[in-house]
């Protein structure tokens, strides 16, 4: 069974354990019990909750990021101003767009990469280690390298286009040349956490359903359309959601390679909140861009989650 | 960090012992298929190693010759130069340093703290265990990146700005490490605690005796993979550690993006200085990389 293939929600049906037959605890029990998980309640209240509550809070204040303090009660100004700044849109609508561009290549290429190399006799662990080593290196260096490469005239890449006879775009001067720098670096560096997901789901696979198809005549191509795709399909559901959640969140390649640049045309959200909040200091404005981002980050999840539990309970 | 939980990982630790997904003898037509797409793959993964081959033959080689040729690698001079000047230029020691412990403390603390929640969780009868349970399962779906304005004051409330801590105590309490301890821990007999809850062992015992060696896979996976994604952070290090000397790996290199144009070995030679400790990590551990990556779900 894959881990994997297993939905979050799950875990929450089982809560029932070994202990919960009992009415009362003892008193013994209960302390310890309480013992045990306060390191874990303690820092999941300070550093996990406490932001988000922070947030809100903040977010009703003019606070500033320069001085101690919250300021004084704006009520809900922040909100109307973060809603129709025009700045803040742009950025929200560059996460999505990167969301977007990206998603597509990172669940379709290493599902198909992951089922080609799973037909492979030998070889395993050098894919692995070409598709997947790339997911250790910092972000920093991804960009320095790539940076490197997108070097107008001189870069590596920027002359394969040339062997094509093809012209490189402005990877840093142009909108559509930095997206697609910035994408490409994206799918070099996290598409092997997606290959391995699916490799370990395709794994799962018993050998025999491969076998009995073969002898009902089916080609590979059948095999890997009728059986592999649709087997898989918990698993292309769970990097569906991974992959939307963490595109949305981008921050380190757009910020590291090109500032959010030119002239802010790239700039994710949370490079704007970072910008508002620590450039220009404006907290509590800040504080409401997070939230509202926030929000949207935490519908995403809740939409997943009830989809995925309407699924279940059809198939159950 | 993520969303997906995931379970046991205890019977998927078989993967060693895995063959090719062929049905049976391949056909005429499955033997063109495989050849086309042992082929088609192999071309990728090279392709794949091209960044890191191009970085490391770089910064071996001298400026001039790498301005006067840039795609041409073959050149006579090959030499380590740029890597001291790389090591001497920037506070890269500092910066491993500042990684190493600030990554170790991390994995130990997200270890100890997130099992021993699991463990109570799972064999302690408490009062309000089943709202907590609740709670941090909705943690999962906090999306803590988005928050680091609203962490950035905290921390500046409570005056560790600066510090290793401040880097280290958000990223401890961790749902998904408590999840995959709590999948692992419940599968442990129910017998065999009850038999040392006879003979009259502590909970601690229990747990630090029998709870955690038995839970070793589950340890490794959670300290690889928070080990792998606390050195790599980069906004929350970024906003907390402004002395040039306290900063972490990845936000000391990012400091190098766009600076100098033509010193080009010696920015390559700190990236491949970046990436050496994480990949020596991965080329031993790359098994269990892996395997923890498809039993968590973490990113």
């Amino acid at each position: 069974m894959t881990a994997t293939a297993l939905p979050a929600p799950r875990t929450g049906v089982e809560v029932g354990d070994r202990a919960a037959t009992a009415g009362r605890p003892p008193r013994s029990e209960n302390r310890a019990g309480w013992l045990f998980a306060t390191p874990f309640l303690a820092l999941y209240l300070a550093f996990l909750i406490g932001p988000v509550v922070i947030g809100l809070l903040i977010s009703l204040f003019n606070t500033t990021t320069v001085k101690a303090g919250i300021g004084s009660w704006v009520g809900f100004s922040n909100y109307a101003d973060v809603l129709t700044n025009a700045d803040f849109w742009a950025s929200m609508w560059h996460s999505a767009l990167f969301t977007l561009l990206t998603t597509p290549i990172l669940v379709l290429l290493p599902l198909l990469f992951a089922v080609l190399v799973s037909r492979l006799a030998r070889g395993q662990w050098f894919y692995r280690l070409a598709f997947f080593a790339p997911y250790v290196v910092p972000s920093a260096a991804v960009c320095l390298i790539f940076a490197f490469m997108y070097t107008p005239e001189t870069g590596l890449i920027t002359n394969a286009f040339g062997w094509f006879g093809l012209t490189a775009p402005d990877f840093f001067g142009s909108t559509s040349g930095a997206w697609f720098a910035v994408v490409l670096l994206t799918v070099w560096w996290t598409f092997g956490f997606n290959f391995i997901l699916y490799t370990a789901a395709i794994q799962e696979i018993s050998e025999e359903v491969y076998e009995a198809a073969a002898l009902d005549g089916a080609g590979p191509w059948q095999q890997i359309r009728m059986i592999t795709v649709p087997i898989l399909r918990p698993t292309i559901g769970l990097v569906l959601i991974l992959q939307v959640l963490s595109s949305l969140k981008v921050f380190d390649q757009i910020y590291i390679l090109l500032t959010g640049g030119p002239n802010y045309t790239t700039r994710p959200v949370i490079q704007y909140i970072f910008d508002t909040g620590f450039s220009a200091y404006r907290g509590g404005y800040a504080a409401a861009a997070t939230m509202v981002y926030f929000v949207v980050l935490v519908l995403v999840s809740v939409g997943w989650f009830l989809v995925r539990r309407r699924n279940n309970s059809a198939n159950a | 960090m993520a969303t997906a939980v995931a379970a046991p990982a205890a019977d998927t630790d078989r993967s060693g012992t895995r063959r090719s997904r062929r049905g049976g003898e391949p056909d005429q037509s499955g033997k063109l298929f495989n050849r086309l797409a042992a082929t088609c793959v192999t071309l990728f993964a090279l392709i794949w190693l091209v960044p890191f081959l191009w970085a490391l033959i770089t910064s071996l080689r001298p400026n001039e010759e790498i301005a006067a040729n840039p795609t041409n690698p073959w050149g006579s001079n090959w030499n380590l130069d740029a890597y001291s000047y790389a090591w001497n230029s920037s506070p890269l020691g500092w910066w491993y340093v500042n990684s190493f412990i600030i990554s170790s403390l991390t994995v130990v603390f997200t270890v100890v703290v997130c099992s021993m929640a699991a463990f109570a969780l799972v064999n302690l009868n408490f009062r309000g265990k089943y709202v907590l349970f609740g709670l941090i399962l909705a943690g999962l779906m906090v999306p803590v990146e988005a928050l680091v304005l609203p962490q950035f004051l905290e921390f500046r409330a409570i005056g560790l700005l600066g510090t290793y801590w401040a880097v280290i105590l958000p990223s401890v309490a961790l749902p998904v490490a408590l999840f995959v301890f709590h999948s692992f821990i419940k599968a442990i007999p129910v017998a065999l605690i009850e038999a040392a809850r006879l003979d009259g062992a502590s909970w601690w015992r229990i747990y630090s005796q029998i709870a955690m060696p038995l839970s070793r896979p589950a340890i490794s996976a959670v300290a690889i993979l928070t080990f792998i994604t606390s050195w790599n952070a980069f906004l929350w290090p970024l906003l907390v550690l402004t002395q040039t000397k306290s900063q972490t790996i990845p936000v000391g290199l990012s400091s190098l993006v766009g600076g100098s144009a033509i010193q080009y070995a010696e920015t390559m030679a700190s990236a491949v200085l970046g990436i050496l400790p994480l990949l020596a990590v991965f080329l031993v551990l790359q098994r269990q990389i892996a395997q923890g990556v498809a039993n968590t779900g973490i990113k």
